[in-house]
């Protein structure tokens, strides 16, 4: 077949329908990277508010341009095991022809995994939030984007030995939630815990800022999860609708637990249970039946909320708890998929319960692998970075806060005793001599 | 009697209530003031504006206490409230003519003993 026949064939497959849903469905994901950045900046403290808040941004700015430049290819380009080709480096060959089998221009199929790597990356910010060195984070998140999230999504999504093997996963179980996960705790631990972690209670500053974060989350969710499906037929119906039906089933088992724990239903409980639910469906979301998605949520919730109880009780001071509402959460939805995939709702493959046992070794093979290379290659990447520029703030500057330290904003200026510096004063007004 | 007036880093608040804690001092107020205390200014930028952040957050501590705990809670204050940086604080003591527990009415040197001294 002549080369200009072929693009006369495959531009004859693209459906406006799809394309259309996709678009959306990408203006969703990439809104839920400011959501992110809100429901992170309600959980720490006032004087890190802004800084919090930009390591989402400076994922976006980051991860965007890694995307197209480098990790787009390496992730979708040929069908290497372990790693994509160099052949859409920098964009090339991805016009407005679909990739593949696909029904949407490979400009909108890169554009909509692209904001799944950028929300990844950004993800993982929870782990170091209100101590680490933003420039730091920049390098490490640029350095990620490629190393990490480009390998796993190339494992799970764009042909790699995962999606050889069998191994289904909806939405980014693999590359997004066990990605960040895992590759949280690693930051954590090589970072290091704040300087007044476990010694002083370090609170959440604005309880709605998480929920209102948490329900933009969720409202993109039904992008993140709808487009995965790559179109507008079933699975993506499938899967927006389980979006809807786990994260309300993860919230009644979280009202529950709290309940059991201590006699009262806690708000920012109720928004992480939102995330979880989310996670749990992710990998899931276009495989199962609506009825199984709410026993996921129900389920599901359980073990991702004794991480959270137990967390904290450690050491290791993972700040925000991305291990435990993306890393096992994600790791939960992988096997439970493996269990109760029907091929009657899925056109696919059949769970363990449904008479394929090998579906649900596929999906523990996953669940087993990609925690391993997400942790170690994390760690070892950090270290790397580490020894080339301090991962942390000085005990000052982090007593200080990050927001004047790296941004010289703060939250919640009031502009009191604040003197305005002009070319003619230069500010040379009113300032007491520190003598 | 003395009211013991603490200014101190809003990062240092804990340690000063541990080191209060610890000199079995009970009785204390804390309120958020601004201040300025001869430490550099921060410069902020928000878009084309520059300034000159001339106030800090500073954390006030009240403490009344008997004469024999002032010295304590001045100690503790100071202990705790230290990094060796401008802008660390002050303290001042100043004497205090009437004391009265609301709960009991009971006044003076009762009033402000602390309930572990009892």
């Amino acid at each position: 077949m002549s080369g200009a026949l072929h693009t006369v064939l495959a531009v004859a497959q693209i459906d406006t329908g799809d394309t259309a849903w996709m678009l959306a469905a990408t203006a969703l994901v990439l809104m839920m990277t400011f959501a992110l950045g809100l429901f992170y900046a309600g959980l720490v403290r006032a004087k890190n508010t802004l800084n919090t808040f930009m390591m989402c941004l400076a994922a976006i700015a980051i991860a965007a341009v890694t995307w197209a430049l480098l990790g787009y290819s390496l992730a979708f380009d040929g069908e290497g095991a372990l790693i994509g080709g160099l052949g859409h480096v920098g964009l090339s060959g991805v016009g407005f022809e679909p990739r593949g089998e696909g029904t949407i221009p490979q400009l909108v199929f890169m554009a909509f995994q692209g904001t799944f790597c950028i929300i990844t990356v950004a993800l993982i910010s929870g782990a170091v939030v209100e101590r680490m060195r933003f420039g730091a984070f920049m390098v490490f998140a640029a350095l990620w984007s490629v190393l990490v999230y480009a390998v796993l999504a190339h494992w799970a999504f764009g042909g790699g030995w995962l999606a050889a093997e069998g191994t289904l996963d909806f939405a980014g179980g693999i590359p997004v939630e066990m990605g960040s996960g895992f590759s949280a705790l690693a930051a954590a631990l090589v970072v290091g815990a704040r300087k007044d972690y476990g010694r002083q209670a370090l609170l959440p500053h604005n309880a709605v800022y998480v929920l209102v974060g948490a329900g933009l989350l969720w409202f993109g969710w039904f992008g993140f999860n709808g487009g995965s499906g790559l179109g507008a037929g079933n699975a993506s119906v499938l899967a927006f609708v389980n979006t809807l039906l786990t994260p309300a089933c993860a919230l009644l088992t979280w009202f529950a637990l709290d309940l059991i724990r201590g006699r009262r239903v806690t708000a920012i409980g109720a928004a992480t249970a939102i995330i979880v639910g989310c996670v749990l469906i992710t990998p899931a979301g276009g495989f199962i039946s609506p009825g199984w998605a709410m026993a996921l949520g129900f389920l599901g919730a359980l073990p991702c909320y004794a991480v959270i109880v137990w967390r904290p009780r450690t050491r290791v001071d993972e700040t925000l708890d991305v291990l435990a509402a993306h890393g096992v959460a994600g790791f939960t939805g992988i096997l439970f998929l493996g269990l109760v995939a029907q091929i009657g709702w899925n056109g696919v493959a059949d769970g363990l319960f449904y008479g394929d046992a090998g579906q649900f070794w596929s999906q523990a093979l996953a669940a087993a692998v990609t925690p391993a290379y997400a942790f170690v290659a994390t760690f070892v990447l950090l270290k790397l970075v580490g020894a080339v520029m301090p991962l942390r703030a000085s005990e000052h500057d982090e007593a200080v806060g990050m927001d004047i330290v790296y941004h010289g904003e703060e939250a919640y200026a009031s502009g009191e005793g604040a003197i305005l510096v002009t070319p003619e004063s230069d500010g040379e007004l009113l300032v007491a001599d520190p003598g | 009697m003395k009211l013991v007036i603490g200014i101190v880093r809003p990062e240092k608040a804990n340690d000063v209530l541990e080191a209060l804690y610890r000199a079995e001092v009970r009785g204390v107020s804390i309120s958020r003031v601004e201040g300025h205390g001869g430490e550099l200014e921060r410069v902020e930028t928000y878009r084309g504006t520059t300034v000159k952040m001339g106030l800090s957050d500073k954390v006030r501590f009240e403490v009344a206490v008997s004469d024999e705990f002032t010295q304590p809670t001045v100690e503790a204050l100071r202990e705790g409230a230290r990094t060796g940086e401008v802008g660390d604080g002050k303290i001042f003591v100043v004497p205090l003519e009437q004391a009265v527990r609301i709960r009991t009415g009971e006044s003076a040197e009762a009033a402000v003993t602390p309930m572990a001294k009892k």
